[in-house]
């Protein structure tokens, strides 16, 4: 065997063998529908059958999608231009689009007035929404709802102003009192900015400061459509989740007062369902305020539902914050925080990273649950639809169109919050799986 | 919006509560504007148009009694109201009045103290079914699946329509009037029951109305009228006679076109001078001006007028007049005479 050489042997390849294409049925696209759809023979029927019901369902309904007419002044109109064949009357949500975004009675001309603060709500929320973006940024965050509720209501700039001016004095104190107490500072902050809204009452009507950046104003009872659902959703959920935190921390608190209170709340919300309140909202409270001085029916549904989710938020952010090891606790004691200090620098980080799914789930549950405000004659998007447009005798018998509408706008609102909660644990995991 | 508000509201509410049913005359013109409780949308009586231009049968009632109070048909703060709401909202004063096709029953007039003012538009219960089913009359329907919407009067007169003719039928409860045309339409049922001006103006909406018949019988009295509460018969009075007034125009031939003309000074029908204020103080006695009944049939014109141009027989909903025609001509509409 010593004498092995080069010359010893018949052949010796010098270079490798070009790699030979794999087996059609062992690549490409042969081999994804082998593994994902025809593997075996149950998979096979199961697909083949889902491919009759995919072809049924668009076979029926892209004819009617795309034979759709989208300019008609009437159904009878759509339905002659159509003569018998199939295809929807997309035209009413053409005549009516301004109805469905801003309800009816919106004034039109002032139609950029919500839009320009539907703008400025993606600048407002980006920055917490996104903490890569500048911190500075929250600063209009701060000043968003002053802001949209001057575009949206109108009136004098001087009543947002105060009502800022008086957050901001309010927490200056809380700030300057917070190394001694918490809870003192706390109340007497508020105290204070009460007392900055009440100079309100030193102005007089006819002041000529209520006349600097005057916009046209515009009563609660006007707001409608889409515009109505957002407004709900985005104020409701931005209201109830701090109030679902101090819910679900009173729950926990070692002083029975606050304890008793939090946990008779959050169960008697819990356990009555929220059409009630929202008829509480509208007709009981009706017969405690004297007529024409009553508190706005905005505000009204704004508190009902505001309470609702935060007694489900408080629940969610509760199984958050036992989820948490008691070591966490203690750590933070025996670090010398009190518990101020500790709930938000140790507890809530990492009780509310494990809540958010369930408070995603809550808030996209509420947004749809905007909807139910139609029943107490409110025109919301839904109200819209079932009231006055079903009901011209332009438009009565449209419904597949109008509501495939309302579910498509939905369906894009709920679905981006979900894909942002994904998003978001995603960026938030820090334990090494 | 207001904090002071807020609070001050609260603290006066007890007081003002009481106090707020009376005068409502007073509110009203105090307010410049009448609150008047419509449905949130019932083809042909009140819908919003394309504009936001609140249109219909009901509330050219309120518009009336705006102008005959206010002197300005569009003097007028709509508040919609679903059939669960209507109520509460005119007994606690929110609205000054009700025109919401609500029926005249003496449960809701005496135990929901409330005044019924008169009758705008009477009404009945009646049959809708397909023209293949082959039925001509409500007493072949035995065995029949009914539409019927829930929690209204329709529901309790058709279970004694069918118990009274000993037949029976299986009802299918639906929420609203547009899920019921649905569910009507999809065969879920053989048969749609509400009341006959809802009937017509559902069919018209089909994009086949002549394959259904609406059926004979009329199973139920459903008199819609204009309501206020209990308390303040001046103002019941008002609202009354602006009906009758619009009633009594018809009558005596008073339109929207020729009233300008026969308002301009008194004329030779002593009836026609008194209503519309060119003869005697009748406006005076109501506490409103001479020219209340003028103005409020100028709004849109006499009860004929505002007929044809909601509900009847030229528009899509396509109403006779049948019941709702003037007594002159077969039909129930009366009203006692301006003197």
């Amino acid at each position: 065997m010593s004498d092995t050489s080069a010359n010893a042997v018949a052949f010796v390849r010098t270079e490798s063998v070009p790699a030979s294409a794999p087996p059609v049925n062992a690549a490409g696209p042969v081999k994804w529908l082998k593994d994902n759809l025809f593997d075996g023979v149950g998979n096979s029927i199961l697909t083949v059958l889902a491919f009759v019901a995919i072809f049924m369902i668009l076979s029926n309904t892209m004819p009617w999608v795309l034979n759709g007419i989208w300019d008609a002044p009437t159904l009878a109109a759509c339905r002659e231009i159509l003569d018998g064949t199939t295809g929807a009357c997309f035209a009413v949500l053409s005549e009516r689009w301004n109805q469905l975004l801003f309800g009816f009675k919106y004034p039109s001309e002032l139609y950029w007035r919500p839009a320009l603060a539907f703008a400025m709500l993606f600048v407002a929320f980006a920055p917490v929404l996104f903490f890569d973006l500048p911190r500075k940024l929250l600063i209009f965050t701060g000043l968003y709802p002053f802001i949209a509720f001057w575009l949206i209501w109108g009136g004098p700039i001087f009543n947002p102003i105060l009502a800022l001016v008086g957050l901001i004095v309010g927490y200056v104190v809380f700030v300057r009192l917070e190394k001694t107490s918490f809870a003192m500072a706390m109340g007497v902050g508020i105290v204070s900015a009460a007392v900055v809204w009440s100079l309100s009452k030193f102005i007089g009507s006819d002041s000529a400061i209520l006349s600097i950046g005057y916009l046209e104003t515009v009563p609660s009872r006007d707001l409608g459509g889409f515009m109505l659902n957002m407004m709900l959703g985005v104020t409701c959920v931005s209201l109830s989740l701090p109030l679902g935190i101090a819910l679900a921390l009173g729950r926990q608190s070692s002083m029975p007062l606050i304890k008793y209170v939090c946990v008779i709340f959050i169960e008697f919300i819990r356990g009555v369902p929220l059409i009630t309140l929202l008829f509480v909202a509208s007709v009981m409270l009706g017969y405690f305020f004297p007529p024409g001085s009553g508190v706005d029916l905005f505000i009204r549904v704004v508190i009902m539902i505001t309470l609702f989710s935060a007694a489900y938020i408080a629940e969610v952010i509760r199984g958050g914050l036992a989820a948490l090891p008691k070591g966490q606790y203690e750590a933070a004691d025996s670090l010398g925080l009190d518990y101020a200090q500790a709930t938000r620098l140790i507890i809530l980080p990492q009780a509310l990273k494990i809540s958010i799914p369930g408070i995603v789930n809550i808030a996209v549950g509420l947004f749809k649950d905007t909807t139910l405000v139609s029943v107490i004659s409110m025109f919301d998007m839904v109200g819209m639809i079932r009231g006055p447009i079903l009901a011209s005798t332009d438009w009565n018998g449209v419904y597949w169109e109008l509501f495939s509408f309302a579910a498509l706008l939905f369906f894009v609102v709920c679905y981006g919050i979900s894909q942002y909660s994904q998003w978001l644990e995603r960026r938030l995991a820090t334990d090494h799986r | 919006m207001n904090k002071s508000v807020l609070f001050g509201a609260m603290t006066v509410a007890s007081l003002a509560a009481g106090a707020a049913a009376a005068g409502t005359l007073e509110d009203v013109q105090a307010r410049g504007k009448l609150n008047c409780g419509v449905t949130t949308g019932l083809v042909g009586f009140a819908a919003p148009d394309a504009n936001g231009e609140w249109k219909g049968f009901d509330v050219a009632v309120c518009r009336a009694v705006a102008a005959a109070v206010l002197g300005d048909g569009n003097a007028v703060e709509f508040v919609p109201t679903t059939g669960k709401t209507r109520f509460t909202a005119l007994a606690s004063g929110e609205i000054d009045m009700l025109a919401r096709n609500t029926t005249w029953t003496l449960s809701r007039d005496v135990d929901l103290k409330f005044t019924f003012v008169g009758v705008n538009y009477y009404d009945g219960q009646g049959f809708m079914a397909p023209k293949e089913l082959g039925v001509s009359s409500a007493k072949d329907l035995d065995g029949a699946t009914v539409c019927i919407q829930t929690g209204t009067t329709t529901e309790l007169n058709l279970a004694d329509f069918f118990r009274a003719n000993n037949i029976s039928y299986e009802p299918v409860p639906i929420e609203t009037n547009a899920e019921a045309q649905q569910q009507y339409l999809a065969g879920a049922c053989d048969v749609f029951t509400t009341d006959a001006s809802g009937l017509a103006a559902t069919r018209a909406t089909f994009e086949n109305p002549q394959d259904h018949v609406l059926l004979s019988e009329i199973v139920s009295k459903e008199p819609l009228g204009p309501l206020v509460r209990h308390g303040d018969n001046e103002w019941g009075d008002i609202v009354r006679w602006t009906l009758n007034a619009l009633i009594t125009a018809e009558e005596l031939g008073v339109t929207s076109a020729n009233i300008a003309e026969m308002s301009a000074s008194a004329g030779g029908n002593p009836e026609i001078n008194r209503l519309l204020g060119t003869e005697g103080t009748l406006g005076e006695m109501l506490g409103l001006s001479a020219t209340w009944a003028k103005d409020a049939i100028a709004v849109s014109g006499n009860y004929g007028e505002v007929f044809e141009q909601n509900i009847g027989e030229s528009t899509p909903i396509g109403l006779a007049r049948g019941l709702n025609a003037q007594w002159t001509d077969g039909g129930l509409i009366y009203s006692p005479p301006f003197r």
